[in-house]
Parts: structure tokens; C-alpha cells; sequence
């Protein structure tokens, strides 16, 4: 088939694959059963997603005061959920689009599952703000409609209404980004399944899609033109909602180096998660040959660039407090570490910068078991910087005379554990129902660093 | 007068990138090539045009941009100015991300839209797979010969020469490509 080759780089694709096995590997998940380990899952997540939605219920009909916000804290559990669940969201966007556009060739195995995850997690944040809502079936006032209120409108300097666009933009962009993506290969699917129902679904979602070169001429263009455009995106994104703190006066929030470092907590956070679902993954669908060692090792090093560059912010956020003189900025830092909270401050920088430290040697970047632990200590400490962010800046504010305590409720926690619930109910029917890993882009790098030793052109008969 | 074409089929990106190069060479009329994957310089290989969908992403998105900045302060100075803390009435920095984000809506939104139309692909399109296994592993190169010059058997021999592992002649009949 080819002339002889040299490796001048290990392989993204383990096993010496044929471009049919790889339609066999991947579309075998698709059409085969669901085994116990999925089910097992599935179920816990309906239980927990089912446990949030009655805890939702009860906060629509009764109110915010069901929850332990007060006049001090107006912001804890809620919008910490919300950009928790964001910043998971945009590691898959720089997973999917930047590093498309940075041709690092290895994302093509975690692509699919990671953009699957973007559009889960923002859908687990989207639910935030509305509940958050006094009144969420007023919701659609966010929308800058005419109507008979005067035409009110909508006061677009507010980075709350920035947010809706954002998220709403962002929402749309990725599903549309996602499902041109997995158009060639469901038309794979429809073109090799017994079953009538799938074949029926695949084909219509495929919308006859061909392999024609015309086409994926085409394709590649809008492919590259949306990841060109995910890109900016994805920075806007976690900017503007690091502006609904940055925009406002409290000490701990108003500082400008906010949209930088949320951004990289993002990712930092994003990455933890797709770790912890691809080295569940790979393990239990059998992908080990396309989710390579190789490739854990390379969001490994994603992971602890980024967790510098988070620590680097928490060293810029207390130095400025410090320098700036100002003395409410100033008790805010000393605070956050020794105050009532502090025990949370300290988990945030444990499992922040001190267990991804860890990270620097290569035996643990390879060692699936540990990379799973130390991710879940990612996501754990990731959201901790967020609540530490909301409640520490809030609780301890410019007047002791409105200082306060928070604590959450039972119903904060169980829609927290309800949004958990409905991602992984989510991802489980993706892994169960759409090919998770792009298996069109994977065909495309099976040559991956192989140089010919000879020329092609002097082709010999089969 | 039904056309008839000629199919080679191959089992590797490299193979039918060789044949494809050597048929528009030759002056072949390619009527197109079926691939599991996107095989990067094909498109040159047949000779096709670059695709003009990036003008129309920078054009619906510049658009875009500028409409939901001329809403923001139509809404926002002329329509019902509410002072919300002083701020000026044409705050045009801070319509800037809605702005951008309205654009990056519309470009997106806009550019696979023109795909799909441009592509004549949507929902319940019955697609037409000349040969089975293009979306899965095979490879294959649609000749159509349409002049006398066409020498069928010499085709053969060149696309077996280059790997092929099935050569198909058919008259195209109504509903295929």
C-alpha cells in the first residue's frame, strides 16, 4: 500500500490500524449493547438528575428563600455552579478550535467527546441564571423584544446582559460546530447499520452526505471558518463572565486581571474534566489504541501549564492588594486564608497548584489511575476558586455592620448534584447513541509521523 | 444518451491522489472523487475552484455587527435612555461585547447555512454512494467519459498500475450522481 516508511514520531493511533478498523472500532460502541458499568452510571445519574429537577420544582414554587442566600451574600452557590460549569465548557471549544487551528493533530481523539462535554456543561451553567431568577418564568424579559412595557429595553452596558448574549452565542456556535463535525461520520453509521430505526435517524441527521470531494472541500473551509471563529469566542465567553465581578466595586472582584485569569482557570477546569471522562472512556469502551497514553500525557501538560498560570493570578490578584494600599483589598486577601472561609481558600490551593505540581513527572502523566484522582482534584478545587471568588469578597465587605455567614441549604446542594446528574446522564447517551470519537479525523492522521523512505511516484502493481 | 462513467477504486488517500492528479493531467473530465475522509490537495489535484464561503462568513458577520450595534444605541439613547449610574447614553464600549458576540452568531450561523444550500445537503436527501465503503474505507475516483478520445481499457490499465482494486464501468442512470 505505501512504500516503506520510518517512525520520526510515535503514532497518534496505536495498533496499526487499517482506515476499516477504524470504522469497525468506533461504530462497533454505537451498535453494540450497553454493558453493566453503563447502565450502573446511567442510573445514578437519572437518581442525582432526578433529585435536582424535585429541588428545582420546590424553588419555583416557593422562592429564592429557600435557598442560604442573604442581603450580605446575594451570590454563592448559584452563580458559583454557573461558572463552574462554563469554564468546564471551554476546554472542549480549545480542544475542538484552537488547538485545530494550532494543527496539533492529537486532538482528533478527544475532539468529539470534549466539544460533546462543551455543550452538556453549558447547558448544566445555562440553567444557573434562570433558576436564579426571582421570578424565572419571566425569563424571556432578557430578550431585547418590542413590547407594550414602552418598548423597555434591555440595558445593554450590563454585564449581566452580556452574559446572555455569550452564552447564548456560545451555545449555538458549539452545537452547530459539533454536529457539522459528526455529519461524515454518521453517514458512516447509516451506511453500515442493520438496524432500520438507526439507519433512518443517521441518514436523516447525515442529510445524504456522500464523501463527495466537492463537499468535503467545502466542509473543510466551514470546519476551519467556525474554529477560526470558536476561538475568539471562547475567550469572549469566559471574559464577559468574569466582567460580572470585574465591572463591579467589591473589593476581591473590581481588578482587571479577572477575564485573563478566569479564562485560564477555564481551561484549567475544562481539562480536568475531559481527563476524567476520557480515562473513564477509554478504559470502558475499549479506545485505549486511539486515547493514547500519549495523549493523556499531552492534556497533562495542558494541565499544569494552565495551573501555573492560575497560581501566577492568585500571586498577581495579592500582590496588587498589596501594593495598591487600599485597605479593604488588603483584608480581603488576609481573609480569604485566615478567615472563617479560609478552609476553603486552602483546598483551592491545594488542589489547584500543589497536587497538579505532581503533573512534572512523567511516570504520573502516563499512569492512568493517578491522572483520574488528580483530575477529580482539579474539578474539586476549581470550584472551590469560584465559591472562594463569590462568598469571601461578599460575606466580608466595606461595612462590618452587614457582615454575614453563609451556608447552603439542602436544596443548593441538590440541584448542585442535579446539574451533575443531568451532564453525565447527557454524556452517557452520547457515548451509548453518536460515535464519540471523530472517526473522519482519525483517518486522517493514521499517517501521523511516518516519512517515506522512498518516493511514491514509482508505483508497482499489486 | 445516458453517460457513461468509470470508476476506480482504491484503498488508500495516497493512491487516489496519484490517479487523480495523473487523470486531470490527461485532460479526464472527473466528475468527482468519493473519500472516507477530507484527503488535504485533492481539491487542486481535480482542479476545483477555492470556495468563496469565507467572503460570505466575513460579509453576514460584518453585517450582523453592525445592525446589533446600530440596535444597542438606537435602544439605548434614542428609543427610552434609562440612567443607569451616569453612563453616557452612546456607550459604545460597552456595546462592544454584545456586539462582537451578535457577530460571531451571525458568521457562524450564516456560514453553514450557505454550506448546506451551496452543498444541496439537508434533512431526508437520499444520498447516492456510488460504490459501498466510500464512508467507511475505500477511496474511489468518478471518470466520465464524454468524447470519443476516452480509451476505457487504457484508464483501466493506468488506475490498475496505481493500486486499484476494482475498475467499474456503468451507465448512469436517473437518480445517480
Amino acid at each position: 500500500m505505501d512504500s516503506t516508511y520510518e517512525m520520526t514520531r510515535p503514532p497518534l493511533v496505536s495498533g496499526n490500524k487499517s482506515v476499516e478498523q477504524v470504522t469497525v472500532d468506533i461504530a462497533n460502541v454505537v451498535e453494540g449493547k450497553a454493558g453493566a458499568l453503563w447502565w450502573g452510571g446511567f442510573m445514578v445519574s437519572l437518581v442525582a438528575l432526578g433529585v435536582g429537577l424535585i429541588a428545582i420544582g420546590y424553588l419555583f414554587v416557593t422562592g429564592i428563600g429557600t435557598w442560604g442566600l442573604n442581603n450580605t451574600i446575594g451570590w454563592a452557590f448559584d452563580i458559583t455552579n454557573f461558572v463552574f460549569w462554563i469554564g468546564i465548557g471551554h476546554a472542549g471549544t480549545l480542544i475542538s478550535a484552537v488547538l485545530f487551528l494550532f494543527r496539533q493533530r492529537w486532538r482528533t481523539a478527544v475532539n468529539r467527546s470534549a466539544e460533546a462535554m462543551t455543550i452538556f456543561a453549558v447547558m448544566c451553567a445555562g440553567l444557573f441564571p434562570l433558576i436564579h431568577m426571582g421570578r424565572p418564568w419571566l425569563a424571556y424579559w432578557m430578550a431585547p423584544y418590542p413590547n407594550l412595557r414602552g418598548s423597555l429595553w434591555i440595558n445593554f452596558r450590563s454585564p449581566l446582559v452580556w452574559d446572555f448574549f455569550a452564552i447564548a452565542t456560545y451555545f449555538i456556535i458549539s452545537l452547530i460546530f459539533w454536529y457539522i463535525g459528526m455529519i461524515p461520520d454518521l453517514a458512516t453509521i447509516r451506511d453500515r447499520t442493520k438496524s432500520k430505526l438507526r439507519r433512518w435517524l443517521t441518514g436523516t441527521m447525515s442529510l445524504g452526505w456522500d464523501g463527495s470531494t466537492r463537499t468535503w472541500q467545502r466542509y473543510e473551509v466551514v470546519y476551519l471558518l467556525l474554529a477560526g471563529l470558536a476561538t475568539p469566542l471562547v475567550i469572549s465567553v469566559h471574559s464577559i463572565v468574569s466582567m460580572d465581578f470585574a465591572t463591579s466595586i467589591v473589593p476581591g472582584w473590581h481588578t482587571t486581571i479577572f477575564p485573563p485569569y478566569f479564562v485560564a482557570g477555564a481551561i484549567f477546569s475544562g481539562m480536568g474534566m475531559v481527563l476524567t471522562l476520557m480515562i473513564i472512556a477509554r478504559r470502558t469502551m475499549h479506545l485505549q489504541d486511539y486515547i493514547t497514553i500519549n495523549h493523556i500525557d499531552t492534556m497533562c501538560k495542558v494541565l499544569i501549564v494552565t495551573s501555573g498560570m492560575v497560581g501566577l493570578a492568585y500571586l498577581t490578584e495579592f500582590l496588587t492588594a498589596m501594593y495598591s494600599e487600599n485597605q479593604y483589598e488588603q483584608f480581603i486577601f488576609m481573609n480569604r486564608a485566615a478567615g472563617p472561609l479560609g478552609w476553603g481558600y486552602w483546598i483551592m490551593i491545594g488542589c489547584n497548584l500543589m497536587i497538579p505540581q505532581l503533573l512534572w513527572f512523567k511516570r504520573i502523566r502516563t499512569s492512568p489511575g493517578i491522572v483520574f484522582i488528580i483530575s477529580i482534584f482539579v474539578n474539586i478545587g476549581m470550584w472551590f476558586e469560584r465559591f472562594v471568588i463569590i462568598v469571601t469578597s461578599l460575606y466580608r465587605d466595606y461595612i462590618p455592620a452587614s457582615w454575614a455567614d453563609y451556608a447552603p441549604t439542602s436544596i443548593e446542594i441538590a440541584i448542585l448534584v442535579g446539574s451533575f446528574g443531568l451532564f453525565f446522564t447527557l454524556f452517557l447517551l452520547f457515548c451509548r447513541l453518536l460515535p464519540v470519537i471523530s472517526m473522519s479525523e482519525i483517518k486522517g492522521v493514521l499517517d501521523y509521523g511516518k516519512t517515506p523512505v522512498e518516493h511514491h511516484d514509482t508505483m508497482e502493481a499489486k | 444518451m445516458n453517460p457513461r462513467q468509470l470508476l476506480g477504486v482504491f484503498e488508500s488517500a495516497d493512491e487516489v491522489m496519484t490517479a487523480t492528479k495523473a487523470s486531470h493531467a490527461k485532460g479526464y473530465s472527473i466528475v468527482d472523487v468519493f473519500t472516507p475522509y477530507a484527503v488535504h490537495g485533492l481539491d487542486k489535484a481535480m482542479g476545483l475552484r477555492p470556495s468563496r464561503l469565507p467572503w460570505i462568513s466575513l460579509l453576514l458577520g460584518m453585517t450582523g455587527a453592525g445592525l446589533k450595534v446600530w440596535f444597542e444605541f438606537w435602544t439605548s439613547a434614542v428609543s427610552w435612555p434609562v440612567n443607569v449610574g451616569g453612563k453616557p447614553w452612546n456607550s459604545l464600549p460597552a456595546f462592544v461585547p454584545v456586539t462582537f458576540e451578535v457577530m460571531v452568531l451571525f458568521a457562524g450561523i450564516s456560514t453553514v447555512l450557505a454550506f448546506l444550500i451551496i452543498s444541496r445537503l439537508f434533512p431526508g436527501r437520499k444520498a447516492v454512494i456510488p460504490y459501498p465503503d466510500i464512508t467507511s474505507h475505500k477511496f474511489v475516483i468518478v471518470l466520465e467519459e464524454n468524447d470519443a478520445a476516452f480509451d476505457a481499457v487504457e484508464v483501466r490499465k493506468m488506475f490498475e498500475s496505481m493500486g486499484a482494486v476494482e475498475v467499474v464501468e456503468r451507465v448512469v442512470t436517473e437518480g445517480a450522481n
